[in-house]
């Protein structure tokens, strides 16, 4: 499947998944895929503080847009923001103040439970169609949240019966159940716990939700490499080879062989649980062997990326 | 490897009585509370983990379900096979926020209607069950229960991940103050004259207010402070009991982070926010840090792999060659990656200052039963083997 053909399947690309499997690394590597196929793309950061802007060699992000590379803009949307923006827009201009430093606004959230979510995605929902980028991303809250995050719609509409806060939860449902407008990526690494939590969000979301799934993004894979751990048979090869290797040095390598053999072997274990229990296409990414994650990374990832969603067959 | 650097975790699994792991989201810190409280029973301490939001199999392997919101005890056959007679205990408790809730509430009302008033009020589930930063409440209050009734040695705390580190410090008092608002307890009071102005403006906000949101909201709102009426001034108290207890010197904190630069990044601001609270961290643990093999350079075994690969030989010893270049970019990748971990680790030392590092090295395999919760705590308090 050509990117653009995955891209212009929807316009929204909601990108969740536990944290520390590399979510925003996942949101930067596609944003920069969607830009070299010349989309506008806009990030939409939802919890503030995240590595978004490092990934792009950038300072941190505020509410106004900032532009993090050719055709990537990104913003924070953070909830209650959407919330005093929402009730100044509502009429409610002259005394947000005091619902805020009396703490009423709390009140208030907390009597709709997923009203600020609700309303961040109303305000993703008005992105979209104000067509403020061909591709919206959005860096959602970490997994468990995600759910809550994505169920809120629906869950306001049986507690709300009127108001426009109700034709702001429609909307959003709306635009949540419509494949041609909006999808999930549901990002995971390959070790059980998070393929447990995956497989979770993935049946809650579906079912619950009816939002389309993207397909799997498989973070952080072990490049499959056949290396030797026996000791003796790395020596040999050096004889054979006709170079010296001592005998230290030959345990270093085949140790490293055999730590990394066995991951490889847990997380091909995973990857085949993954498959099993989800019928969706999965787009591996590499494990880099680094422990920062900055432009030469993500164009990196992005390359094994576009290469991956090539092999995807397009639907029927 | 380094020399085992357990100073200061080891004095706190011996000698400390409450311990609190934070840190953000997928650095290991429930792993890390259990590995802490699993040491304190083999020492033969009385030790309690609690554990918000266990992965499966980890709650499994502790005897977890969604029922065990009070602490039981784990069988000593399943945690100390190897020394059944060892003296020590180890309970486990998962969190569950809307029941400990629940209770605080029947603790403190005056009789049993006023509190099943509260429970069934719509507007009190919402707070006991979706609103941010009950969870963190919840979870220093079963720290108190704990703390107060259990007869526990130590107990071993987990937090929910957060944003905002010290959100288990301040969702105390953040929701206090919100079943303490100002403006809903205004119309609570009796309508004296000098307030009856004061009463209509409130009112009028309101309506402004039902208008967005719906008026049905507003009901239940004002049904739940009509109902909660009398019990602020007991749950205040209570607040700031546990909050005391925190503050105590008895309470100790683990900040759990990775050797990622984001990782770090995040553990620095957490520490800033405790230091910004008079509190210290008093043990680091560093999670998930890769082997290193030997202390040979990257680059170098690069420059050998490279050069195995385009220069040697034909046939047999050219397959060999290839084969040994593979086993040297393996190794390189693994050197590489350590080096850049041991940079963060020492920007983790050099930037939280005095709290003494553990690290746990990254397994060959998942984590998510007491065999290897154990081979953790033999590598954190008994690192010889390495």
């Amino acid at each position: 499947m050509e990117f653009a053909q995955f891209c212009s399947t929807s316009r929204v690309l909601i990108v969740a998944g536990k944290g520390g499997v590399g979510k925003t690394t996942v949101t930067a590597s596609v944003a920069t895929i969607a830009a070299r196929a010349g989309m506008s793309v806009l990030i939409v950061e939802v919890e503030g503080k995240s590595g978004l802007s490092a990934a792009f060699g950038q300072p941190n992000l505020g509410y106004e847009e900032t532009q993090l590379a050719p055709r990537v803009r990104a913003r924070t949307l953070t909830p209650d923001q959407a919330l005093v923006d929402y009730l100044e827009s509502h009429g409610l201009r002259r005394i947000s103040k005091r619902l805020s430093s009396t703490g009423t606004l709390d009140v208030i959230a907390t009597a709709v439970p997923g009203m600020k979510d609700i309303l961040v995605l109303g305000k993703v929902k008005s992105l979209e169609q104000d067509r403020a980028a061909d591709l919206i991303l959005v860096d959602a809250p970490a997994a468990g949240h995600a759910i809550s995050f994505l169920l809120s719609p629906s869950g306001l509409l049986d507690a709300v019966s009127v108001g426009p806060i109700r034709k702001q939860a429609a909307d959003v449902t709306e635009l949540l159940a419509d494949p041609r407008r909006c999808q999930v990526l549901l990002v995971t690494i390959p070790e059980e716990t998070p393929v447990n939590e995956l497989v979770d969000t993935a049946f809650a979301i579906e079912d619950r939700v009816g939002i389309s799934l993207a397909p799997v993004v498989m973070n952080a894979c072990y490049p499959q490499l056949d290396l030797e751990t026996d000791v003796d048979k790395v020596l040999a090869d050096a004889d054979a080879a006709g170079v010296f290797v001592s005998h230290r040095e030959a345990g270093h390598l085949s140790d490293a062989a055999r730590f990394r053999t066995e991951r490889q072997q847990i997380q091909a274990a995973q990857i085949e649980r993954l498959s099993a229990a989800l019928p969706l296409p999965q787009i591996r990414l590499p494990f880099l062997f680094s422990t920062d994650l900055g432009p030469t990374q993500i164009d990196l990832l992005a390359d094994a990326m576009s290469d991956r969603i090539e092999s995807i067959d397009a639907p029927a | 490897m380094t020399a085992p650097p357990a100073g200061g975790l080891s004095e706190l699994v011996s000698e400390g009585h409450v311990v609190i792991c934070c840190g953000s989201g997928g650095v290991g810190k429930t792993t890390s509370a259990a590995v802490i409280a699993l040491e304190g029973a083999r020492r033969g301490r009385n030790a309690v983990v609690v554990t918000i939001d266990p992965a499966k199999r980890l709650a499994n392997a502790l005897g977890l379900d969604a029922l065990s919101n009070t602490a039981h005890e784990i069988d000593r056959q399943r945690w100390s096979p190897d020394d059944p007679t060892a003296s020590g205990r180890l309970s486990a408790l998962m969190l569950d926020t809307k029941t400990t809730f629940d209770g605080l509430v029947t603790r403190y009302a005056n009789d049993e209607e006023q509190a099943s008033r509260i429970l069934d009020n719509r507007f009190y589930r919402n707070v006991s069950s979706a609103l941010g930063g009950t969870q963190e409440y919840m979870a220093m209050e079963k720290l108190h229960e704990l703390h107060e009734e259990g007869g526990f040695e130590l107990i071993v705390v987990d937090t929910p991940p957060t944003r905002h580190a010290l959100d288990f410090l301040d969702a105390p008092k953040r929701i206090t103050r919100l079943l303490d608002n100002r403006i809903f307890r205004l119309l609570m009071l009796p309508t004296r004259a000098s307030l009856r102005v004061a009463g209509v403006a409130v009112q009028a906000f309101l309506k402004t207010v039902g208008r967005v949101v719906g008026t049905a909201v507003i009901d239940d709102v004002l049904a739940f402070f009509r109902a909660f009426e009398g019990m602020e001034e007991g749950f205040r108290e209570r607040a700031a009991t546990v909050l005391a207890l925190l503050e105590d010197g008895g309470t100790q904190f683990v900040l759990v982070t990775a050797p990622q630069r984001d990782a770090v990044e995040e553990s620095v601001y957490f520490a800033e926010q405790i230091a910004a609270h008079d509190l210290r961290v008093d043990a680091l643990v560093v999670n998930r840090v890769h082997p290193q093999f030997g202390d040979e350079q990257a680059a170098g075994l690069r420059a050998r792999a490279e050069h195995l690969r385009t220069e040697l030989g034909s046939g047999r010893a050219k397959a060999a060659a290839t084969r040994l270049a593979a086993q040297y970019e393996n190794l390189a990748d693994f050197q590489e990656i350590a080096a850049r971990e041991h940079h963060h680790l020492e920007a983790i030392r050099a930037r939280i200052g005095t709290a003494p590092v553990s690290t746990v090295p990254f397994l060959a395999h998942d984590v998510h039963d007491f065999a290897a919760l154990s081979e953790i705590g033999d590598r954190v308090f008994r690192a010889d083997d390495c």
